[in-house]
């Protein structure tokens, strides 16, 4: 399933394409404000910004667990594979490729890692299939095979990433929506997790849109990305030319040219941060 | 022997199988709390309703005749047949998962996500509405219910412990085909969750409900399912009880009493509520039985809230309540 194209993955099929959505919670707070995105199929792309920027929201539009949430899309579209999403449950979701993994990895920690595991499966019927996408897991995961009579409360925060990773694997995706992968994780785990995602998606195939705050990190493991920033995309491009990108370096990867800046430019950082408005 | 210490056995057995009772209704409470994080005010009603309508089934009532009667002028009760225990046991468990889905279709669902107290106050609200709509349909007198459970004093019990004795203990055999079938009930309740895909499932959804939504388990199809195994177990409650007090409006107290059960046993845990319901009933029984005649009596109507107050101070999360996992 070696995917040849994976360099220049803005020519691949489009596999999930979201449209100009806004975003409302509460039906009062107005959280994305026409973000616009293309997956394609058998890429990375990374959705970058800091805290509050909307990167969260703009995965659970995807997944639709906004609804839980009192989130609802209320302009715009998300389509998948070119039909339109947005008014499936999650579950129809997952049953056609498409599944979340947390922010904050939300294991089910009364149940054991290995139980956590089969819930990704629920889905799914084929029995003995299942059982071989459990070995997969671990082949990838050879941790939580050790681990896997543990209830996942008690595991560290690294194992819980591996579960909530290996889980939505269980459930045969084509399409993952991994959320804040590196929260609270040492710097040496998140480079395994991210070390993993990468040859989950060379090797198997897998297709990745991947929120997270840690742009270095990211744009280091990503084929592309689109930078948000309060609720819109203020930046977008292959994930090499945004590293080379001096306000990406300046802001996000904590570079500059001038090397530290004194507090008297801190105005006019402000100013130069917003690129749009 | 001393006879207080053979009067004090006869009290532990009498009180072992009371607190079974218990047990069967505080398992209803934990089902529910467990999978879904609401305390369901309305269990006991749950029972009560079970109850009034298996005994509308056998006895062949009209549903609702009192209001056809009051519009229309006629004088029906009665369709005129029987229905075997059996079957009627079939058909209220049927109108039980109709209930569960209605519970969750018209109230739970438009309340996803809001806080506990909001679906706690929902929940009395359901038990007021039950109640009522229990009278409505069967009408509001006293009825027996005899599903043909044996009653009465236990022979051969009362004869082996009069040889042994000198004194034959009473033992109800209903107590003791409530003891039975409250076990089978629990072994069943526990594999159920331990080992099959939607056990597996409820206890995921117990733990959280964004991660259960985010692989695909539908929240809507599993509280729907535990609404109905709480209604089935309400139902064997109301079996139980119904038989021993006939089916009345008091059944639905019940409830107050699987509270302190609730407390000891914790509220998420089945093996809990077992307990829980065997420590008040023995304990109730033998406080009344040693402590009882220093006082003046009625120490039952009492006991069970004190203990479980004791127990509020010192151990919040009961005997078996599920340890809060926090990871700093």
């Amino acid at each position: 399933m070696l995917d040849t194209t994976k360099d220049t993955p803005v020519q691949a099929e489009t596999l999930l394409e979201v449209n100009n959505i806004e975003v409302i919670y509460n039906h009062v707070i107005l959280v994305l404000k026409g973000v616009s995105l293309r997956v394609p199929k058998g890429g990375i792309t990374a959705l970058l910004g800091g805290n509050g920027a909307g990167k969260t929201t703009t995965l659970k539009a995807v997944s639709n667990l906004l609804r839980s949430e009192r989130g609802e899309v209320t302009k715009g579209s998300v389509s998948y594979r070119g039909e339109r999403v947005q008014d499936l449950d999650p579950a129809e979701l997952v049953k056609r490729g498409v599944i979340q993994v947390m922010e904050g990895r939300h294991c089910f920690e009364h149940l054991t890692v290995e139980e956590n595991l089969m819930t990704g499966a629920y889905t799914r019927s084929d029995r003995s299939e299942v059982a071989a996408d459990l070995d997969m897991v671990y082949e990838y995961f050879p941790r939580l095979k050790e681990r896997r009579r543990s209830q996942a409360g008690y595991t560290s925060g690294g194992e819980q990433q591996m579960v909530a990773i290996g889980r939505a694997l269980m459930s045969r995706p084509e399409t993952i929506l991994l959320d804040e992968p590196s929260m609270g994780l040492a710097p040496q785990l998140v480079e395994q997790i991210f070390g993993i995602v990468k040859s989950l998606n060379e090797d198997q195939g897998y297709t990745f849109l991947l929120a997270e705050q840690n742009t270095n990190v990211a744009l280091r493991f990503a084929h592309y990305g689109y930078i948000l920033e309060s609720g819109r995309v203020v930046m977008d491009g292959p994930a090499k030319d945004l590293r080379e990108n001096p306000d990406v370096k300046e802001f996000y990867l904590g570079m500059s040219d001038e090397g530290r800046k004194s507090f008297r430019d801190v105005r006019s950082y402000r100013r130069r941060k917003r690129w749009l408005s | 022997m001393p006879d207080t210490l053979i009067f004090g056995m006869e009290v532990f057995l009498n009180g072992l199988m009371a607190g079974v009772l218990y047990a069967l209704v505080a398992l209803g409470f934990v089902l529910i709390y467990k999978a879904s994080g609401i305390f369901n005010y309305s269990q006991g009603v749950l029972a009560l309703f079970a109850a009034l309508t298996l005994v509308g089934i056998m006895d062949g009532q009209v549903p609702f005749s009192h209001m056809i009667n009051a519009v229309f002028g006629t004088d029906i009760h009665h369709f005129g047949w029987q229905v075997p225990a059996v079957f009627a046991i079939l058909l209220t468990m049927v109108v039980m998962v109709v209930l569960a889905w209605a519970v969750q279709r018209l109230i739970f669902r438009h309340l996803i996500g809001q806080e506990p107290i909001i679906l706690f106050m929902a929940t009395i609200g359901l038990a007021y509405f039950l109640e009522g709509l229990g009278d409505i349909i069967w009408g509001s007198d006293i009825k027996k219910l005899d599903v043909g459970l044996p009653q009465g004093i236990n022979a051969s019990i009362d004869e082996l412990t009069y040889q042994w004795f000198g004194y034959g203990f009473f033992i109800d055999n209903l107590d003791i085909w409530a003891t039975a079938i409250a076990v089978i009930l629990v072994a069943v309740l526990v594999a159920f969750s331990q080992y099959t895909k939607q056990g597996r499932a409820m206890r995921a959804v117990a733990d959280d409900h964004q991660a259960a939504l985010s692989v695909g388990i539908s929240l809507n199809f599993i509280w729907i399912m535990v609404w109905s195994v709480a209604g089935f177990v309400a139902l064997v409650a109301g079996i139980m009880w119904g038989t021993k007090s006939g089916v009345q409006f008091s059944l639905s107290l019940i409830a107050l009493k699987a509270l302190p059960v609730l407390m000891l046993g914790g509220f998420t845990s089945i093996p809990g509520a077992i307990v829980g319901g065997l420590i008040i009933g023995v304990g109730e029984k033998l406080f009344e039985f040693l402590v009882g005649p220093l006082v003046g009596g009625a120490t039952e109507n009492w006991f069970a809230y004190v203990l479980a107050l004791i127990f509020l101070v010192f151990r919040p999360q009961g005997l078996f309540g599920e340890k809060i996992i926090e990871r700093v």
